[in-house]
C-alpha cells in the first residue's frame, strides 16, 4: 500500500492511494497562492497599475521589464495569472480509478486532472460539494476571462533567470508547470464525470474496496472518507470542523479503528479563535461605517460568508446599521445564496428543522427580502445605479489579484476612512496587499478558519485511536514563524509519518486476509474437532467461487458418475489432480496397529525395531510397513486392493488437516 | 440460504393499504403503513394483530420504513404507532417527513370533523408519531442495529419518494414502494444500482401498460382545459394542497406560457403558499431540469397562477381554479362547485380518487342531481371529467428496474392479480438465469475456529500454528515389467510412454535415471531372480494418492512396443 503525494499545500491536498488493486486519488486541490506573484487584473483600466516601473537587474539590465513590474519594493509578474498544479509526473494519472472529493475547495484542480491526463475513472462527491464547487470554478473562470490580458510572461520562468529574481519569485516552486486557468467547457466536462454520493453511503469499488463519505462539519456537503476492505481501514480526514456553524456536525465515531489515518486540511491560523474573529469583524465593520467609511470584505462566494451574513443579520439592528447597504458582488452571488437554501439535508439540525415549518434555513433570505442585502453579478450594470456609500461590500477574489475586489481596492485604497477586512485564511494578507501599496485604507486581519486546531486534533486522535497517522510535513513541526510553539504540531504515538510534495510513502501495514463466505450447505458438512481448549479445526475441501472480488466457498461437486458406456475407460482417464488430500498428523502406536491388522485378517506379522521406529512385515503379502515418529511408508506389490486396505488402517490412527 | 419471509398485510394483489412485513435473517421490518381509501371500517387499516396478539409491536419489529407520503402508504402510521403502540424507529426521507404530517392532519380532519368518526387518531398522536421518525438521505447506509442496514434510492413517484434496500449480512431485499421510471414534469426517474438483492418487491400498478400513458393523459387534460376556457367556460380542479396540485400547476403554467394564454389561473389560498415552499426547499428532489434552472427561474414560483379570492368566483369570463379539498366534500372547492355547476359551459376535473359519500364520488359515478343541505337540490350541468395522474412505472419500466437491480427473485405487489400474472411471465422469460460458465476451482484448507473468529488457512499453516508435526504417509508399489533391456533403457521407455500419455502433467527424466510425474517417483530396478523382468518402484505420498494409483494401474498394463 502506497501513498503518492502530489501536492505540498496542506489544506489543498492531492494524494493518490494504492490500496488492494485500486488507485484512489484523494482530493485535487489547486494551489492558487501562486497568483500572489502576479499583478492584479483591474476591471477598469488602472493608470496606477499600468504605470508601474519595469524591474531591472542589479546591474541595470532591463530585459525583463516587460514581464516584471515593481511596486513598493515588491516585484510582480505582469501576465495572465497562473496556478500551481498538483504533480502530474509522479504517477501515471490515467491509471487512477476514482477521485474522492472532500470539499468544494479541494476540487479546484479537477479539470486539469480529468481533461488532460487520460483519466477515465469516476469522481465521487456530495451534491453540495459539486454545486458549490461549480460556482467557485465558474467565478474563477469568469474573473479571469472577463479581463482578457494579451501578455503571457514566460521568460522569467527560465531556471537561469528565476535564480536572479528577488524573493518570493526566486523561491517559487515548479514554475515551469504553472498553468493558466481552465475554460468553462473543461469545467463542465470535468464535472460531468462526478457521481453524487450521500453521507454514510457505502460505495463498492470493483467489489474489492468500499469507500464511504462521512460528514466533516467544515462546509456544506464536506466529507471525510473511509476507504476499507474487510480487514483494513484507511481514514482520510480533510478539512474537518468541530465548531457549530451551518454544516452537519462532524462524524467522528466512524473513524475509529483505522489502520492508517491520513490527516490534512487543519486550520491555517492555529492561534486565532474563530468566534473571537467574528466579533472583531462585526465591531470593526460597525466602527468604519459609523465613521462614514466603506467596508470591503474579500471573500469566496460560499462558505464563511453564510455565517458572516447570519451574524450581521443578528447584529445590524442592535448596532444601528440597518440603513447601511450590504452588497454581495459575484458572478455567482445569486446562485450561491439560492443554493444554500436548498441543501437542508446537509445542514446542522437547527437549520434543518426550519425547512419543516417550511422556512428557508438561512436568514439571508430575509436580508434580501427586506433589501438590506443586495447581490449583483458584477460592478457593471445594475450595481452602478444602486451603489450608495457608505456601504459594506462582499466580493472576490480573496487573493486580491482578480475579480471585482480589485476595483474596490483601487477605489477605496486612498482613503483612511475605509477598511478592508480579511476573513479568508487562504492568503497572507500582507502579500495580498503588496501590489496596492502604499495604502491609506485601514486593514484588519480577522481570519476565520473553522478547521481543526492542534488541540482538537490531539483529542480526536485519542478518541479514534488510529494505528498510524500520516500528514503533511508542515504539521510535524511548529510553524516557522512560531518555532517555539511546540503545541502547534501534531503529537501522537507512534509519531506521525510526514509527506511532502512529490514523495511516495509506503504505508506501514500488510494485507493478510480476505473475507470468504461459506455456503450453509458446506458449513453443515464441516466436522470441527477441538485440538486445544477453545480452538477447533475443521478441514475444508470446497469450490471457491470468485465473482466481482467476492469469494464464496461452495460444497465440492459430487464425483460425477461417468456415463455407462465410458465406464470401461475410466482407468485411462488421467485423474483429476485437483482433488486434494488433507495433511496428516499424529503417530502410530505399533502394538495397537498390529492388533488392528490381525483383527482385519492379516496373519504372519513380524515386527522389527529400527533406530527410528519399527518395521512391520506382512510376509504373506510381501509387504513392508516402516513406522516412524512422523512418517509411515507402505511398500507393497502392485495390489491396489491391498494398498487401500492398509491405507485405511493407517489413517485410523492419524488426524487429518 | 437463510429464509426470507414476506407477508403483505395489505396491497398484496390490490392497490391501497400498503403494508408488507419482511423477515430477513431474524430481523423483522415493516414496509409502509398505509390506509385503504375504499373502506370506512376496520378494513381501512392493516390488521396489525397479525404481528402479535398481545405483545408490544416494538418487541417484534426492528424498524418501520415509509416509502412516500401518499396516504395509502403512510395513512395508518399514527394509528399503528400511537393507538396500537410502536416505539421503534420509523424511517423516511426528509421531504416525506416534512409533508406526511400535513396530509395525515388533512385526512384526520375529513374523517373526524366531516364524517364525525370517533376513535380516530388525534392531532397530538400525529405529532407524537412523527417524533419517532428518523430521516434518511438518499443512498445513505443507515445502520438500524449492528446487523440490519437500510439504504434509500430515488423513486421519482412523488417528492421524496424512495425505494429501500434492506440488508442483513449478505441477504438483502429491495422494496420499491411506488416508483416511476420516466422523468415527468417535476420529478426525475427512479434509479437503483446493480445491488443484486435476493428479493425485489416491486409495485405493479401498471403491469400491463407499455405506452407512456402519462403523456397522453397530460395532453388530454390540457386539451380539455383549453377547449373549455376557449368557449368561455370556467374550469374547477379540486385538489389536495400537496403533490398532484404542484404537478398540475407546472403543467398549466408551461402550457399557458407556450400558448401565450391570458385566461387567469387561481389557486385557492391556505396551504398553497406553504406547500409550494416545501417544493422550493426540497428542489434537490425534483428532476434535473428544474434543479438546473431553479436559480434563474424557480418552477414553483408561478407567474400565471395567482391567489384566489372568493369574490373572483362570480367574475364573468373564463378562468381556471385549483381549490381545496380534493374530494369536493367541503370548503372552498365545494362552494365554487355549487356556483358553477349549473352552467354546461363549465367543467370540473377530478384529478384523483374520491371517497364514497363525497360530492366528488357522487358526480364521478354519474349522479347529476345532488341533494345539498337544507333539502336543496343542485342540478349538475357542467361537464365532469376524471383523470388519474399518478406516476407509476409501466411494464417496460418495471422490467428496466429488474434489469438494473439484477435480483435473484422478484415479488409483485400493489397491483391486480391478473395483470401481475402477465408481468410474471414476461419477467421469467426475459431474466432467466444464465448458467455459471467459469470452471470451479477446488480449494483445500483448514478452518481454525477460535472464539467467534474463523480463519481459513493452509493445512501446513494450521499445523504450524498449533505446533503439530506432519505425519508423512508414503506408498511404494512394485510393478513388474517384462523387459530384457537394461534398467536405464526401461526407465527411458517409461519416460517416453508417460510423456506421451500424460500431456497435462509434468513428466521428467532425472539425471540419476529415475522418472518423476509431478512429485511421484518411478525407479527401475533389476529383478533379483528373473533377468527378463524389471521392477518399477513407484513411490508417492498420501496427498498424491489418486495420481499414484493411476500410474501403477497404467504401468501394470505394460509399455507399448518400442518403435525400433
Amino acid at each position: 500500500m502506497k501513498l503518492y503525494c502530489l501536492s505540498g499545500h496542506p489544506t489543498l491536498p492531492c494524494n493518490v492511494l494504492k490500496f488492494k488493486s485500486t488507485t484512489i486519488m484523494l482530493d485535487c486541490g489547486l494551489d492558487v497562492t501562486s497568483t500572489l506573484n502576479f499583478l492584479p487584473l483591474p476591471l477598469v483600466q488602472s493608470p496606477r497599475l499600468s504605470n508601474l516601473p519595469g524591474w531591472s537587474l542589479k546591474d541595470g539590465n532591463a530585459f525583463l521589464d516587460k514581464e516584471l513590474k515593481e511596486c513598493s519594493g515588491h516585484v510582480f509578474v505582469d501576465s495572465v495569472p497562473e496556478f500551481c498544479l498538483p504533480e502530474t509526473e509522479l504517477i501515471d494519472l490515467s491509471t487512477v480509478d476514482v477521485i474522492l472529493i472532500s470539499n468544494y475547495h479541494c476540487m479546484m484542480a479537477l479539470p486539469y486532472i480529468t481533461e488532460h491526463t487520460g483519466f477515465t475513472g469516476t469522481v465521487y462527491a456530495t451534491e453540495p460539494t459539486v454545486q458549490i464547487g461549480r460556482l467557485l470554478m465558474e467565478e474563477l473562470v469568469n474573473f479571469i476571462e472577463r479581463v482578457p490580458k494579451t501578455q503571457s510572461a514566460s521568460l522569467w520562468k527560465n531556471k537561469g533567470i528565476q535564480r536572479l529574481l528577488p524573493s518570493p519569485l526566486k523561491d517559487a516552486v515548479e514554475v515551469s508547470t504553472w498553468r493558466r486557468c481552465y475554460t468553462m467547457q473543461e469545467v463542465n466536462s470535468a464535472l460531468s464525470k462526478i457521481q453524487l454520493v450521500g453521507y454514510s453511503q457505502k460505495i463498492e469499488l470493483f467489489g474489492a474496496v468500499q469507500v464511504t463519505p462521512l460528514s466533516s462539519g467544515y462546509a456544506l456537503g464536506s466529507s471525510n472518507w473511509i476507504i476499507q476492505s474487510h480487514y483494513e481501514k484507511v481514514s482520510y480526514v480533510s478539512g474537518s470542523s468541530l465548531l457549530t456553524t451551518h454544516p452537519q456536525p462532524m462524524d467522528q465515531a466512524s473513524l475509529k479503528n483505522s489502520d492508517v489515518l491520513i490527516l490534512t486540511g487543519l486550520t491555517q491560523i492555529p492561534t486565532a479563535n474563530p468566534d473571537g474573529m467574528v466579533g472583531e469583524f462585526c465591531s470593526n465593520l460597525a466602527l468604519t461605517v459609523r465613521n462614514g467609511g466603506n467596508v470591503l470584505v474579500p471573500c469566496y462566494p460560499s462558505g464563511v460568508i453564510y455565517d458572516l451574513l447570519e451574524c450581521l443579520y443578528q447584529y445590524i439592528d442592535s448596532a444601528g446599521l440597518s440603513s447601511v447597504p450590504f452588497y454581495f458582488i459575484s458572478p455567482v452571488a445569486n446562485s450561491s445564496l439560492e443554493f444554500s437554501q436548498i441543501f437542508a439535508e446537509w445542514l446542522c439540525h437547527n437549520k434543518q428543522s426550519k425547512v419543516y415549518l417550511p422556512e428557508p434555513p438561512f436568514p439571508h433570505a430575509e436580508l434580501i427580502q427586506t433589501n438590506k442585502l443586495k447581490h449583483y453579478p458584477s460592478i457593471h450594470g445594475d450595481f452602478s445605479n444602486d451603489f450608495r456609500q457608505p456601504c459594506v461590500v462582499f466580493t472576490g477574489h480573496p487573493s486580491l489579484r482578480f475579480g471585482d475586489v480589485v476595483h474596490f481596492m483601487e477605489l477605496w485604497g486612498k482613503s483612511s476612512l475605509n477598511t478592508v477586512i480579511f476573513t479568508e485564511p487562504d492568503f497572507s494578507y500582507l502579500e495580498a496587499l503588496a501590489p496596492y501599496q502604499p495604502l491609506a485604507m485601514k486593514c484588519i486581519y480577522c481570519p476565520i478558519d473553522t478547521r481543526l486546531n492542534f488541540i482538537q486534533v490531539s483529542k480526536l486522535l485519542k478518541e479514534v485511536q488510529p494505528l498510524h497517522v500520516v500528514c503533511p510535513e508542515q504539521y510535524t513541526q511548529p510553524p516557522p514563524t512560531q518555532s517555539h510553539r511546540m503545541d502547534l504540531m501534531i503529537d501522537c504515538q507512534p509519531p506521525a509519518m510526514s509527506y511532502r510534495r512529490a514523495e511516495v510513502l509506503a504505508l506501514p501495514f500488510k494485507r493478510r486476509y480476505e473475507k470468504i463466505e461459506i455456503m450453509p450447505e458446506l458449513a453443515d458438512s464441516l466436522v470441527p474437532m477441538e485440538i486445544k481448549p477453545g480452538i477447533s479445526l475443521a478441514t475444508v475441501s470446497a469450490v471457491l467461487h470468485t465473482k466481482d472480488n467476492k469469494h464464496v466457498l461452495q460444497p465440492p461437486p459430487r464425483p460425477a458418475q461417468p456415463p455407462g458406456k465410458k465406464r470401461k475407460r475410466v482407468s485411462e482417464d488421467t485423474p483429476d489432480c485437483k482433488v486434494l488430500k488433507p495433511l496428516l498428523s499424529g503417530s502410530i502406536p505399533v502394538e495397537q496397529f498390529v492388533q488392528t491388522l490381525e483383527k482385519h485378517g492379516f496373519s504372519d506379522i513380524k515386527v522389527e525395531d529400527t533406530a527410528k521406529g519399527h518395521i512391520v512385515l506382512l510376509q504373506e503379502a510381501e509387504t513392508l510397513i516402516q513406522i516412524e515418529e512422523d512418517s509411515t511408508h507402505i511398500i507393497c506389490d502392485n495390489d491396489e486392493m491391498l494398498r487401500v486396505r492398509l491405507r485405511d488402517l493407517v489413517l485410523k490412527f492419524l488426524q487429518k488437516f | 440460504m437463510p429464509e426470507i419471509r414476506v407477508t403483505p398485510l395489505g396491497a398484496g394483489q390490490d392497490v391501497g393499504r400498503s403494508c408488507i412485513l419482511v423477515s430477513i435473517a431474524g430481523k423483522n421490518v415493516m414496509l409502509d403503513c398505509g390506509m385503504h381509501m375504499g373502506f370506512n371500517d376496520d378494513r381501512r387499516f392493516p390488521d396489525f394483530s397479525y404481528i402479535t396478539q398481545n405483545g408490544r409491536l416494538t418487541d417484534f419489529l426492528d424498524c418501520v420504513i415509509i416509502s412516500h407520503f401518499h396516504l395509502d402508504h403512510c395513512g395508518a402510521l399514527p394509528y399503528f404507532s400511537e393507538m396500537v403502540g410502536y416505539d421503534g424507529p420509523i424511517y423516511m426521507t426528509h421531504p416525506t417527513q416534512a409533508i406526511c404530517p400535513i396530509l395525515l392532519e388533512d385526512y384526520r380532519k375529513i374523517a373526524v370533523d366531516k364524517k364525525g368518526e370517533a376513535n380516530f387518531f388525534t392531532s397530538q398522536m400525529i405529532k407524537d408519531c412523527m417524533k419517532k421518525v428518523v430521516a434518511v438521505h438518499l443512498h445513505q447506509t443507515v445502520q438500524v442495529d449492528d446487523e440490519l442496514e437500510i439504504k434509500a434510492y430515488y423513486a421519482g413517484h412523488v417528492l421524496g419518494a424512495a425505494m429501500f434496500q434492506i440488508k442483513v449480512g449478505s441477504e438483502s431485499v429491495v422494496y420499491t414502494g411506488d416508483y416511476n421510471m420516466t422523468p415527468d414534469r417535476h420529478l426525475g426517474a427512479a434509479w437503483i444500482d446493480r445491488c443484486r438483492p435476493n428479493l425485489l418487491i416491486t409495485e405493479s400498478t401498471y403491469a400491463t401498460t407499455i405506452r407512456d400513458s402519462k403523456r397522453c393523459r397530460e395532453r388530454d387534460f390540457l386539451k380539455k382545459v383549453h377547449e373549455t376556457v376557449e368557449r368561455g367556460g370556467k374550469v374547477l380542479i379540486p385538489v389536495f394542497a400537496l403533490g398532484r396540485a404542484q404537478e398540475l400547476c407546472i403543467l398549466l403554467e408551461t402550457f399557458w406560457e407556450r400558448m401565450n394564454l391570458k385566461v387567469p389561473i387561481y389557486f385557492s389560498t391556505g396551504l398553497t403558499e406553504k406547500a409550494n415552499h416545501y417544493y422550493k426547499l426540497f428542489i434537490t428532489w425534483t428532476n434535473q431540469k428544474i434543479r438546473k434552472t431553479f436559480v434563474q427561474r424557480n418552477m414553483f414560483e408561478f407567474k400565471h397562477i395567482k391567489a384566489f379570492d372568493r369574490a373572483f368566483a362570480d367574475n364573468p369570463g373564463p378562468m381556471v381554479v385549483f381549490a381545496t379539498p380534493g374530494m369536493l366534500h367541503a370548503g372552498q372547492s365545494l362552494q365554487i362547485f355549487r356556483k358553477w355547476a349549473g352552467n354546461e359551459k363549465n367543467m370540473v376535473i377530478m384529478p384523483g380518487y374520491c371517497v364514497q359519500g363525497t360530492v366528488g364520488h357522487k358526480i364521478l359515478s354519474g349522479q347529476r342531481k345532488l341533494e345539498m343541505e337544507g333539502r336543496q337540490v343542485l342540478e349538475v350541468k357542467m361537464q365532469v371529467e376524471y383523470m388519474s395522474f399518478s406516476a407509476h412505472a409501466d411494464a417496460k419500466g418495471i422490467m428496466q428496474l429488474v434489469g438494473q437491480a439484477e435480483p435473484e427473485n422478484v415479488l409483485l405487489v400493489h397491483g391486480e392479480a391478473k395483470k401481475m400474472e402477465f408481468l410474471r411471465q414476461k419477467i421469467e422469460q426475459e431474466f432467466r438465469l444464465l448458467p455459471e460458465t467459469k470452471k470451479p476451482r477446488l480449494l483445500h484448507g483448514t478452518l481454525i475456529m477460535k472464539d467467534s473468529n474463523l480463519r481459513l488457512v493452509s493445512s501446513e499453516q494450521a499445523l504450524k500454528e498449533l505446533g503439530l508435526a506432519e505425519h508423512q504417509l508414503r506408498f511404494t508399489c512394485r510393478v513388474h515389467l517384462q523387459d530384457t533391456r537394461k534398467e536405464q533403457e526401461t526407465a527411458l521407455r517409461v519416460y517416453s510412454h508417460l510423456k506421451s500419455t500424460l500431456k497435462d502433467h509434468c513428466v521428467q527424466h532425472l539425471p540419476d535415471g529415475s522418472v518423476t510425474v509431478e512429485s511421484i517417483l518411478i525407479q527401475a530396478a533389476a529383478h533379483s531372480e528373473d533377468p527378463g523382468t524389471k521392477v518399477l518402484l513407484v513411490s508417492w505420498t498420501y496427498q498424491d494418492e489418486e495420481l499414484g494409483s493411476f500410474l501403477t494401474a497404467l504401468l501394470k498394463k505394460g509399455l507399448p512396443q518400442a518403435p525400433s
